[in-house]
């Protein structure tokens, strides 16, 4: 083997680079499901686009940069007797070039930059689908005026189709994010009678059909860590499926009033209409609209619309796997699953009244 | 430079305590500092109230009518400025202006019973402004328009109250100064005490001549 | 290094005020004594904040973390950032403007000396009112900026883990108003003192680079911080009077919030990492050898990015949907920071360049605050473009820029100059084994608990949340970030370690150490109380090399001499007394929520001791 100093130095360097290079793979690998860098719509790959420009410039400025600094003190380390050095106190030719350069790479920052602003801040033209957002401490409502669909934490939008969304906040600021189809944005409070109505807009056009998470990203108190989503979608068909669903017992169809054909079943089930009483003694009623009960019409109501709870993937916002252990678990004890949640029992619920509930809220799909 | 240096080789160590670099005393650069950052302080004030301007949901407003809840029922009420009173006041912070400035010339002068004379007259234009505006305030407060009213109000007593306590700090200022002088503590070669006052009473009274058509002419 | 080490010096021979006891430094009014009460006030909240930090890495150690709860967590994010900024890294800056700015013009002392220790209590004060939060279990918790409405308290009823809206933002708001006055009083100070006590022939373009940075820190502090006073005022009615300045079911406006915040806090950022870059640019000539390079490029550009620094405030608010055009502006004028900053950076480059560079402690911690600042700043660029930054905002992707700046900036520019000027005031060297082990320690736990971020924050880590599921990638880096944390805290045991040895070590420093080029390194160390014996004439930005340029390259060490004839300032209490009154006037504040309607009482005693402390100060004779 050779064993020449140049040539040992030289695999030290690219077992160095090789080194680099994995950690820089593992860093963006595909096995962050929540990540910016695999964009998956239209408005994240203009993004990712700006960020790769940007990205790319600063890796030249931060090499050629730090190069230099490092040159140096490897370069004019003192030496034992060295001689005062010259001292020079400037050059102004130097000075120049130096604010030049960077102010040319900023130019070249700059162009694609404002492009993509105006590419990507104002709403959406002409969506295919309507989406209202509302930002809840700590969970997402979604609502499809035009589809008449009310669901929450899971957004479930067709695959080619332009989603506009339309985002607000019931009271604290928070931000709706979804790394890989939509970036973030702020949604704020607005009050029935206020003049200033802040209603942000988002839109994005998904690929390819698939189930991706995202997170609040803005400090919305305490369970602002727990306050994710996800954004389902779907192909036409399946979506049209899922519209149809969602669609029995909406407040935004017919008031939540369920067609007779409908009601008649669920009236011979017992899950059905156990679980429903339950609902009411058990003070369920007093947050959550529910379908089949008095208030399945209600838009404005501190939790999130259960009317399909039983179709959604998660419970709490994303935090756990809606099984029926979670869900028996969650009506246990809802702040030991959640702690600070704005669910808080009017009683605690009898084991059987659990079983009951969990039965009833799955088979509301 | 050399001339400096030469200078310096000569100084007593007294010179030396009074050395500045540029000459002036360093009291009256701080109060110029000091003034720099006020203006932020009330450029902020007054910028909420203008980003706030018309956003009010209930009454009272300044101008128009408008619908507002007095007496525990909502009814229509008139705008509540009385903008003759004021101006009245701002008049006469005006000359109290005027005034301090003669105050300062005849403490440099050394003439104290006219120093005495005109800085009584600043002093009592400030206290008829802080007496204007007490009267305003209740008279507001009367008309259903508490701080917290609407947005107007709590950026109208904010900016207005801010302002009021400084003009009240100046008159706390001016009267420390009036003190000293009736005690003859206030020699000309010390007017620098009243000069500072003074400069500080010329700005809050600026400041006054923004407010003032910004609050209460602008509709 | 130290080219002689002197044996112990004679007793010092007259002092004209007595130099030791607990009264002597409560009366203290010698910019020196209070910057030292500065530097020690601000270490010990410095570490405090590192602690907060240390948990909450072990909080995120690994994923489902359950070592505090989230509202604790939210707690320590806010007073860790809280601290760092206004009590550690802030009042450490004041340490320098403190001790260093009087001695780099030749000035005696500062401009109000009395002022001077008023700013200090009144900072000590607000540091421990905040921190008495955590004492009555009601720390601050809403982040660092606050964000109305979260931090207003008629947002949402109660829930389970907060019955009623407890008093922890309040300690806050009060909190960050007492030190908006310590810095405004302490700004003017420092403001009046570098113009107006220069020594004579110390023009302005002569005057050393820290203390330009420190000039262009004071007139930031004097035109940003009134904005935030005015923000935090209506925050602090919304929350207790019933206003609805951010509060939108009264008609206000939360934005507005954030406006004014932003107004005050990227000018804060410069505030933070000015003095750094100042003492970057005195120790790179010294430990070159050469003069700094482009002088006037460096003053200028420090003008420009604090003059810049007020238009940009928004680049925090990309993601509140501002529109294209306001989006535009606020994002070319980010940018442009970028070249003022680039030309400190390349001149830094040049100080170096040809020169002979001595790898002291404090030459290692410069030159590596330049290397990181450098990553710190491309990261900031590219939040500066608005499509890009809705991707990155509130991820940690800002927290390694933040961090880059703050930590690899600011906090080992304070490091190089506290090895740099250790000698000069306290009399003795800091051990330079220690300090290089601090020094590798610091630069390798800095970059591996903060480079990884970069990686979350692109991979989805949004910031500011107590745990993350399994399953999203984010194990890995976070483990190694903790490690990185906790290598970091180790080097900073070793410097406390080197500053207990060096306290009982022997007083070994002579006045010039490192061949230094400025005025500070012409009188003893530590300096008298009086600092000149005579107020020294100044020729060039050099006066120190040219001294010894013009004595052969040796210059004897300064004798001790006598100053009774030098008037000093007295010792007084009252600039004490009146901090207490400031204290009780905002702290009474804190009250409205517990008495409601007898707490304005609390705040007339305030306002009468603030008065009575004000106007003895005034009529105490100041010799
Ligand atoms: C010391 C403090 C400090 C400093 C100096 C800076 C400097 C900069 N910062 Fe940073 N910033 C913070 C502290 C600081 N920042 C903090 C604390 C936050 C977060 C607050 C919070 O949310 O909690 C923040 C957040 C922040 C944001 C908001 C991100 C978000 O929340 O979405 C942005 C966006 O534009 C930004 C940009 C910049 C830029 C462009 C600079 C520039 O000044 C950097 C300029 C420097 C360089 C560019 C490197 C050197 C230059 C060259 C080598 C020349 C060549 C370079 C080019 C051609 C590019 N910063
Ligand atoms: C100058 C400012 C500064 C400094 C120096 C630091 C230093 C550190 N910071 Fe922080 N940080 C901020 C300013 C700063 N930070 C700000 C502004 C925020 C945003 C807050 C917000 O979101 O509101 C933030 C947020 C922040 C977060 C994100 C929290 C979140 O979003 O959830 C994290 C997470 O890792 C972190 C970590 C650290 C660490 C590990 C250090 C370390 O470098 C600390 C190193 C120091 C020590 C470890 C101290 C040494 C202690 C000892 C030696 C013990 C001695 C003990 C005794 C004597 C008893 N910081
Ligand atoms: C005081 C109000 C309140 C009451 C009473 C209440 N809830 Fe809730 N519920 C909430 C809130 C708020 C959430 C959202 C919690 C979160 O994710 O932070 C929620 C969430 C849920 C969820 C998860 C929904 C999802 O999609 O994530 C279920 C299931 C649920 N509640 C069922 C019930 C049942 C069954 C009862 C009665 C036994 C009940 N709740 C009583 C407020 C309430
Ligand atoms: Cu909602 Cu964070
Ligand atoms: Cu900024």
């Amino acid at each position: 083997m050779d064993r020449r100093p140049e040539r040992v130095g030289r695999a030290w360097l690219a077992r160095t680079v090789l080194l680099g290079l994995v950690i820089l793979a593992a860093a963006c690998a595909d096995n962050y499901p929540q990540t910016t860098l695999n964009p998956r719509s239209d408005i994240t790959r203009l993004i990712d686009q700006l960020f790769r420009t940007t990205f790319w410039w600063a890796v030249v400025v931060f090499v050629l940069v730090e190069g230099a600094l490092v040159y140096a003190l490897w370069r004019f380390r003192a030496k034992p007797n060295d001689p005062e050095p010259v001292q020079t106190h400037g050059n102004t030719t130097l000075e120049i070039i130096w604010t030049a350069i960077p102010a040319v790479i900023l130019v070249l920052i700059a162009i694609p930059t404002v492009k993509t602003i105006f590419k990507t801040s104002l709403p959406a033209p002409n969506p295919a689908v309507e989406v209202d957002v509302i930002g809840h401490q700590w969970y997402w409502e979604f609502r499809y005026p035009k589809l008449g669909v009310v669901t929450a934490n899971e957004l479930v939008v067709p695959q080619k189709k332009m989603i506009g969304l339309r985002m607000w906040s019931a009271d604290v600021l928070h931000s709706f994010w979804s790394p890989q189809l939509a970036a973030k944005r702020d949604v704020f409070p607005i009050f029935s009678q206020t003049k200033l109505k802040k209603v942000n807009p988002l839109w994005f056009t998904a690929d390819t059909v698939g189930d991706y998470t995202g997170q609040c990203a803005e400090l919305c108190g305490i369970q602002h860590g727990r306050m994710g989503l996800r954004v389902i979608v779907l192909n036409d068909a399946d979506f049209d499926k899922w519209v149809a669903a969602e669609r029995v017992g909406s407040p935004l169809v017919e008031g939540g009033k369920v067609p007779a054909a409908v009601d008649s079943v669920w009236k011979a089930d017992s899950i059905m209409t156990k679980g429903a009483t339950t609902f009411l003694t058990g003070g369920c009623i007093s947050c959550h609209a529910m379908v089949g009960t008095p208030l399945a019409g209600a838009m404005t109501l501190r939790g999130p619309n259960l009317s399909h709870v039983g179709g959604r993937t998660t419970i709490g916002a994303n935090m756990y796997e809606n099984t029926p252990t979670n869900l028996a678990q969650w009506l246990r004890d809802p702040q030991g699953m959640k702690k600070g949640s704005h669910m808080i029992l009017p009683r605690p619920l009898t084991e059987d009244e659990i079983a009951t509930l969990v039965a009833y809220l799955r088979a509301h799909k | 430079m050399a001339q400096a240096a030469t200078a310096t080789a000569e100084m007593s160590p007294a010179d030396e305590h009074h050395w500045t670099s540029t000459g002036l005393d360093s009291r009256k650069i701080a109060i110029w500092g000091f003034i720099g950052s006020e203006c932020l302080f009330f450029a902020s004030l007054i910028s909420t109230y203008l980003v706030y301007k018309g956003k009010s949901l209930v009454g009272p407003l300044p101008h128009a009518e408008s619908q507002c809840l007095l007496h525990g029922k909502m009814q229509t009420c008139e705008g509540v400025f009385e903008t003759p009173l004021v101006t009245a006041g701002t008049a006469v912070l005006l000359f109290s202006s005027f005034f301090v400035v003669l105050a300062l010339y005849h403490a440099q002068k050394g003439n104290r019973a006219k120093l005495l004379g005109w800085l009584s007259a600043t002093v009592m234009c400030g206290v008829f402004f802080v007496s204007m505006q007490v009267y305003e305030f209740t008279h507001f407060y009367h008309k259903g328009m508490g701080y917290s009213t609407n947005l107007f109000s709590t950026t109208f007593f904010t900016l207005t109250g801010f302002h009021g306590s400084h003009v009240t700090l100046g008159v706390i200022w001016l009267s420390t100064v009036l003190i000293l002088a009736a005690r003859g503590k206030l020699p000309p070669e010390k007017s620098l005490n009243l000069e500072l006052a003074a400069l500080y009473w010329h700005f809050v009274d600026v400041v006054w001549i923004v407010i003032f058509p910004v609050v209460y002419l602008m509709r | 290094m130290a080219t002689s080490v002197l044996e112990h010096r004679a007793p010092a021979i007259h002092h004209a005020h007595p130099k030791t006891g607990i009264w002597s430094w409560i009366t203290t009014v010698d910019h020196k004594r209070i910057g030292i009460l500065y530097g020690a006030t601000a270490f010990l909240f410095f570490l405090l904040g590192g602690i907060e930090a240390l948990i909450m890495r072990l909080q995120l150690m690994g994923p489902n973390g359950k070592l505090v709860d989230p509202d604790t967590f939210n707690a320590l994010f806010t007073m860790h950032g809280t601290t760092m900024i206004f009590l550690g890294v802030m009042p450490l800056s004041a340490m320098f403007f403190n001790y260093f700015i009087p001695l780099q013009i030749g000035a005696r002392d500062v401009a109000f000396p009395r002022l001077n220790a008023f700013s200090y209590w009144v900072f000590l004060l607000g540091g421990l009112f905040i921190n008495a939060s955590f004492l009555v279990g009601a720390p601050p918790n809403g982040g660092w900026f606050g964000y109305a409405n979260l931090t207003s308290s008629r947002v949402i009823a109660a829930t389970a883990a907060a019955p009623a809206p407890g008093m922890n933002i309040d300690f806050w708001v009060i909190g960050l108003q007492i030190l908006g006055i310590a810095s405004i009083a302490a700004a003017l100070n420092f403001f009046v003192t570098i113009v107006n006590l220069r020594a004579p022939g110390m023009k302005m373009l002569r005057m050393p680079m820290f203390v330009w940075m420190s000039f262009v820190v004071q007139v930031l502090l004097l035109l940003a911080f009134p904005v935030i006073t005015v923000a935090l005022v209506f925050l602090m009615m919304d929350r207790n009077f019933g206003t609805s300045f951010f509060m939108p079911d009264g008609g206000g406006d939360p934005i507005m919030w954030q406006h004014l915040f932003w107004i005050f806090g990227h000018p804060e950022v410069y505030i933070l990492i000015l003095p750094a870059f100042g003492i970057t640019s005195e120790i790179l000539p010294v430990f070159s050898r050469k003069p700094l390079f482009g002088y006037t490029a460096m003053v200028f550009s420090g003008i420009f990015i604090g003059f810049v620094g007020f238009g940009v405030w928004s680049h925090h608010m990309f993601a509140t949907g501002m529109g294209p055009f306001a989006d535009t502006f606020f994002s070319m004028a980010t940018m442009v920071i970028a070249l003022p900053t680039g030309v400190k950076i390349f001149n830094w480059i040049g100080t170096i360049w040809g020169g002979s560079l001595r790898f002291t402690t404090a030459m290692m911690m410069a030159l590596a605050m330049v290397a990181l600042f450098i990553i710190g700043g491309l990261s900031g660029v590219m939040h500066s473009a608005p499509p890009a930054d809705l991707q990155q905002t509130d991820t940690y992707f800002i927290v390694a820029h933040f961090h880059y700046v703050l930590f690899g900036g600011s906090i080992f520019g304070l490091t190089a100059g506290a090895y740099y000027w250790w000698p000069k005031m306290f009399g003795r060297l800091l051990d330079e084994g220690m300090g290089k082990a601090h020094f590798w320690l610091m630069f390798v736990g800095m970059n591996m608990t903060f480079f990884p971020m970069h990686f979350l924050g692109l991979n989805g880590m949004p910031r500011r949340v107590y745990t993350y599921p399994p399953g999203l990638g984010f194990e890995f880096w976070n483990k190694f970030e903790t490690i990185g944390a906790f290598i970091l805290a180790f080097s900073f045991l070793i410097f406390l370690v080197n500053i207990i040895k060096t306290w009982f070590g022997p007083a070994n420093a002579p006045a010039d150490p490192w061949h230094g080029a400025t005025l500070e390194w012409s009188i003893p160390s530590p300096p008298q109380e009086f600092n000149f014996p005579k107020l020294p004439m100044v020729g060039s930005s050099v006066p120190q090399w040219d001294a010894r340029r013009a004595a052969g390259g040796h210059l004897p060490e300064p004798a001790l001499v006598s100053g009774a004839d030098i008037p000093m300032p007295n010792p007084s209490y009252w600039p004490l007394v009146s901090a207490i009154g400031v204290f009780l006037v905002l702290g009474s504040l804190l009250f409205i929520r517990v008495n409601p309607v007898h707490w304005w009482q609390f705040t007339l005693f305030g306002v009468a001791v603030l008065f009575f402390g004000v106007f003895r100060w005034a009529f105490e004779p100041p010799h």
